[in-house]
């Protein structure tokens, strides 16, 4: 079973520590290729999850059974086979929802963040936290995406919620800039993607040094106060 | 002294491996062919279901009591329906009688690339009614032709086209009025309907010229 403190523990690991996009700055390829708004961000994110929790719980409840040697192409293996498999599954059964998420499923594929947790949790850990350990990191993935594509749809385009309608259809996308907003290229092509994501991940490394700098003044004035 | 078990040889490692691999290899092959086969039916039927929305929109299901997904004819890649692939020809029927023929095609001058249409034109040459199913026009100006987003919710743009045929209009009246025809279009988006009026003109002319070829019951091969 899993315990309380572990499974905090997982997720201040996924969504903020280890925070797939912004820490191990991994899964890029279809990060660049999404994010040019916030709707196509999420719902990338939330098949990334539903994949990630199945691949984490198959590969740790599969993992004594696989040798050493030859594990990687068996995670392959695993996660292909899950990935393809989710993908029937929403197309037969939540067609609505497949022809939202659907072209995103493939593009999971290329995705190495689901490798490198199986490799680097799901192999040395039981199947209950695996799961959570991989809902966790697509939760990361989730909220810096969110950001970033709607950072980029709103500089590059002056809208929010573009494409809002395939998912729910009747709510409108929201218009924030002026409507004659010229838009800037550069935020949607892959550079303004790669430029922002620098810039969360300073905004990153600068809330954490400056927690980083609280603490040790707090420790400092504690050691004064103690002489 | 005490037995020490021997230390695998190289030859039996990769054998158990390999064996191990293999294992894996058909266990999720077996899984995804499972999967494979147990969607099949309900994919099928969501794709056929999707299609037949669309097939709804320009022809009502009361006109016609045939399977029309399964009585299909295929026609060559044409110039005249735009299309540059083979399409499919849905054929409804009531009672035996030919009802209409449900065709794609493809204005290929939109404003914005290719402007992909559904056409119904029933057995006397009148069209049934026009949908378009994919076209990339400027959002809020050309997109009128789309009845979703058409203003005129009463009377949308491309229901101009319903009831419509060769012989009541005629060539010359199929264009916009501001060339002359009797077509509305939307002031600074004539480009759009222009592409579609045309499209629809030679779609309705390809079915009065091959309309014994795409009723008959036993279609000979495409020429």
């Amino acid at each position: 079973m899993i315990t309380r403190a572990e499974l905090r523990q997982i997720a201040a690991n996924g969504v903020w520590k280890q925070n797939t996009s912004i820490v191990q700055i991994l899964g890029l390829c279809p990060l660049l290729a999404v994010t040019t708004n916030l709707v196509n961000g999420v719902m990338l994110s939330l098949a990334t999850i539903i994949v990630m929790a199945l691949s984490g719980f198959a590969v740790a409840a599969l993992r004594n059974f696989i040798p050493h040697e030859i594990r990687i192409p068996v995670f392959i293996l695993i996660v292909a086979a899950l990935v393809t498999v989710v993908d029937l599954l929403f197309n037969a059964n939540l067609h609505e929802l497949y022809n939202v998420l659907g072209i995103f499923i493939p593009l999971i594929v290329t995705n190495c963040i689901v490798l490198a947790r199986v490799e680097a949790f799901a192999n040395k850990n039981p199947p209950l936290q695996s799961m959570f350990d991989g809902v966790f990191m697509g939760v990361g993935m989730l909220w810096t995406l969110a950001l970033l594509g709607g950072l980029r749809e709103l500089i590059g385009a002056g809208t929010l919620f573009s494409g809002i309608d395939m998912v729910f259809p009747g709510l409108q996308p929201l218009q924030l800039l002026p409507a004659d907003y010229p838009g800037l290229l550069l935020a949607i092509l892959p550079p303004g993607a790669f430029i922002l994501l620098g810039c969360m991940i300073a905004w990153k490394n600068w809330i954490e040094a400056r927690a980083a700098a609280r603490r040790q003044l707090r420790t400092d004035t504690a050691l004064a106060a103690g002489n | 002294m005490t037995h020490k078990p021997k230390a695998p040889t190289a030859v039996k490692m990769a054998t158990r491996t390999a064996v191990i691999l293999f294992v894996f290899v058909i266990c999720f092959t077996g899984l995804l062919s499972g999967a494979y086969l147990w969607t099949l039916p309900a994919i099928e039927a969501s794709a056929a279901e999707e299609k037949m929305k669309l097939i709804d929109e320009v022809l009502p299901r009361s006109a016609y009591d045939n399977d029309l997904l399964k009585d299909t004819v295929q026609i060559p890649a044409s110039a005249v329906l735009g299309l540059d692939v083979p399409s499919t020809v849905f054929r409804a029927r009531k009672g035996g009688k030919d009802v209409a023929l449900v065709l794609e095609a493809v204005a290929p001058d939109g404003y914005a690339g290719k402007i992909r249409l559904l056409v119904a034109v029933n057995a006397d040459g009148a069209l049934t009614g026009v949908r378009v199913t994919q076209h990339k026009e400027t959002p809020g100006l050309g997109d009128y032709i789309e009845p979703k987003k058409d203003k005129n919710k009463e009377r949308p743009w491309i229901a101009q086209f319903n009831g419509l045929s060769l012989l009541t209009v005629s060539e010359r009246d199929w264009k916009v009025k501001k060339d002359g025809g009797r077509f509305d279009s939307v002031a600074g988006a004539t480009v759009t309907p222009r592409a579609i009026i045309k499209a629809v003109y030679k779609a309705a002319k390809y079915v009065d010229e091959n309309r014994d070829r795409l009723y008959a019951t036993q279609p000979g091969e495409p020429t």
